[in-house]
């Protein structure tokens, strides 16, 4: 068999130039040139936020941003991982706050010096538009905010080019979480399944669950009947008889 | 011969440079102490201001309560007969505290119902006055 | 007509009652406000420094946003918002130096070419309607309401970004006068009500609402229209501790919309112990407005 030749690149983790294998990702090329994560690194998969990184290219002025588990490392890049940004985050009573804007404005009152330069949005490796965020958060408006910041993944890198010094990361959550348990309309369905936890109709169903043995409940989980891929939605397993809109009915 | 004592230059300049104003055209008329509503709560007045500008009292303006009891209202540029634009004078005075980032209001010492109660354009003009 | 309108922050909070009489008034006068799509805080107030341009970023990039928006022309009502995107306007529009800047800056955005010319709801009420189209549209005449025409600082200072000449103080009170109120001789129209220093020096604030109440009273009036939020939020937070000089602050746009006869939007009243909504109605004036629910 011939062994084909992996072509090696160059690329500069804070400013030092190592030669890695071609089509890696920054995260595996960092690993590929000797760093050992214990930060900076989660879940591999674009979602957790840990491994935000910032990066320019030969030539070019601008800062450019990236998942360094997601973004293949480039020839040239000169990169740093920021795998933390220190930001103010404020803890709040969640159930003593109102579900008005003054909610968030006493607890990030530095928001206001927003000058929207929009560096945050440009940073932003997930394309949330921050600025645009922190500007319906100023009018008040929680429900416009938590839509658009809905892709945040609290990397901090907005935080870390703010010309206000305002932790928009903390601030956008504050916003969804905001939104997500104090304005938006609660759904109708989720109220009747708390009232059947309530009233009790589940506990047969877990009741013999707890009276099962381990092994019973291996088999269980491993014989059980799986969505498949291509299902509609008005696909029902075969036994029915665990179904929610059993119990409710 | 007395030399001139650079520091003192070195300020005149900088306030020059920030506000845009030629401070040497006053000529300590007073209109602008008369015009400003807010003299009552400073320490010194406008025109004071101006002239310990003029001879670059560095300390005595940077300590001055005037420029922060100012709330921009531009009554002293409306009137003042040598058409310097005062405000723009306070506004340099300011920012050379501000640009040291000292600030004079620091928004996590406001109370919440501070915060509460005023308008959002209350908070956000105040932090772009007060705050490096 | 149509012409593109930017509320501002407050507006969509605590001054709600701003920007809803102001539509509802302008649609009765058959001008359409159109709100920008996309709008971000316009700084609140300008930048004085003559080497600081972070500080003009936000209000040039809402003129960029009118400028998408295809039209020449930005309405506000807000005296903040109106003061900071006029002088942000003519501060690019004469340096274009400074703009070059702003727009190399800004380079996710279109450039702005200078164009858009920033207008006040008054100046549009004033030049694009006019005094006596809007009389003649007045269903329910204010009649023996003594008003206090208070423009503040935003709508009068500097001079090249006012919205008449310096001695003229007109528009406001043409406007009263229109709408069949009395504006009584008020001299402190542009006294400062103390503005931000309500946050880190409110005694000011106090000293100043004091100062303007007393003038009002003594001037007849019976109640102090405004144009600013935050006037607006001075002059009325302030006063509860200044017992008989009490008296009602009403937007000028609440005024129009309920002489026009359409809903003159009286919902945040109450915040002010001289309640406008109870003094317009013991004078008899809301009665005739059935839009006033």
């Amino acid at each position: 068999m011939e062994a084909t030749e992996t072509k090696m690149i160059p690329i500069y983790i804070m400013g030092k130039r190592y030669e890695v294998p071609e089509g890696l990702t920054i995260m595996k090329a960092m690993e590929y040139a000797g760093y050992q994560y214990i930060r900076g690194c989660g879940c591999r998969g674009g979602i957790c936020g840990a491994c935000g990184t910032i990066y320019r290219k030969p030539g070019d002025y601008k800062i450019y941003s990236a998942l360094a588990c997601q973004t293949a490392a480039e020839p040239d890049m000169y990169l740093t991982q920021l795998p933390f940004f220190p930001a103010n985050h404020v803890p709040s009573n969640y159930a003593e706050l109102e579900g008005v804007p003054e909610d968030i404005y006493k607890l990030y009152p530095e928001l206001f010096r927003c000058v929207a330069c929009n560096a945050c949005s440009k940073i932003c490796p997930m394309d949330v538009p921050v600025m645009d965020v922190i500007a319906y958060i100023k009018r008040g408006d929680i429900e416009k905010a938590a839509f658009e910041a809905f892709d945040c993944i609290q990397c901090g890198l907005c935080t870390s080019r703010c010309f206000a010094e305002a932790p928009q990361f903390h601030i956008m959550q504050l916003a969804r979480r905001i939104y997500g348990g104090k304005l938006a309309p609660k759904a109708k369905h989720n109220a009747e399944a708390a009232q059947a936890v309530r009233e009790g109709k589940f506990d047969a169903m877990l009741n013999q669950l707890m009276s099962m043995s381990t092994e019973e409940i291996k088999k269980e989980y491993i014989e059980r009947e799986i969505e498949p891929e291509t299902a509609g939605d008005d696909w029902k397993p075969k036994d029915a008889k665990w179904l929610i809109e059993e119990f409710l009915r | 011969m007395k030399k001139i004592n650079p520091k003192k230059t070195d300020f005149i300049r900088k306030v020059k440079e920030i506000s845009g104003q030629n401070i040497g055209l006053c000529y300590q008329c007073g209109t602008c102490s008369g015009a400003c509503p807010n003299f009552a709560e400073s320490d010194i007045l406008p025109r004071q201001l101006m002239r310990r500008a003029q001879l670059g009292m560095e300390q005595d303006v940077l300590q001055s309560k005037l420029p922060w009891v100012c709330a921009s209202c531009l009554s002293c540029t409306a009137l003042c007969p040598r058409g310097i634009d005062i405000a723009k004078v306070m506004e340099a005075v300011r920012l050379l505290s501000l640009r040291e980032n000292i600030d004079y209001v620091n928004p996590r010492e406001l109370s919440e119902e501070t915060i509460a109660k005023l308008p959002q354009i209350a908070l956000i003009s105040s932090f772009r006055k007060h705050t490096a | 007509m149509k012409l593109s309108y930017l509320p501002g922050c407050t507006l969509k909070t605590k001054a709600q009652d701003l920007d809803l009489s102001t539509v509802a008034a302008m649609e009765a006068l058959d001008v359409e406000l159109e709100e920008l799509p996309r709008w971000n805080c316009c700084g609140t107030v300008f930048s004085f420094a003559d080497d600081d341009l972070m500080h003009q970023i936000a209000p040039v990039r809402n003129l960029i946003r009118a400028q998408e928006q295809g039209g020449d022309k930005l309405v506000t009502v807000c005296s903040f918002c109106f003061n900071t995107l006029k002088r942000a306007s003519l501060l690019v529009k004469e340096n274009s130096d400074k703009l070059d800047t702003l727009n190399t800056f800004m380079d996710e955005e279109e450039d702005y070419t200078g164009n858009i010319n920033v207008v006040h709801l008054l100046e549009v009420l004033r030049d694009e309607v006019g005094w006596d189209q809007i009389e003649g549209k007045v269903q329910n005449p204010l009649k023996d309401l003594k008003v206090a025409a208070y423009y503040g600082c935003t709508l009068h200072r500097p001079k090249e970004a006012a919205i008449e000449p310096p001695n003229k103080l007109e528009a406001l009170n043409d406007l009263i006068t229109a709408l069949g109120a009395t504006p009584v001789d008020f001299p402190d129209m542009t006294t400062c009500c103390g503005s931000y220093q309500a946050v880190a020096n409110p005694e000011i604030v106090i000293n100043r609402t004091r100062e303007i109440l007393s003038s009002a009273k003594e001037s007849g009036a019976e109640m102090i229209a405004v144009s600013c939020p935050l006037c607006e939020c001075n002059l009325r937070e302030n006063q509860k501790e200044l017992g008989e000089l009490r008296m009602p602050i009403i937007y000028f746009t609440q005024l129009l919309a309920l002489a026009l006869g359409v809903d003159p939007h009286l919902h945040q009243c109450e915040k002010n112990p001289a309640d406008a909504r109870s003094f317009l109605e013991s004078k008899g004036l809301l009665a005739a407005c059935t839009a006033a629910e």
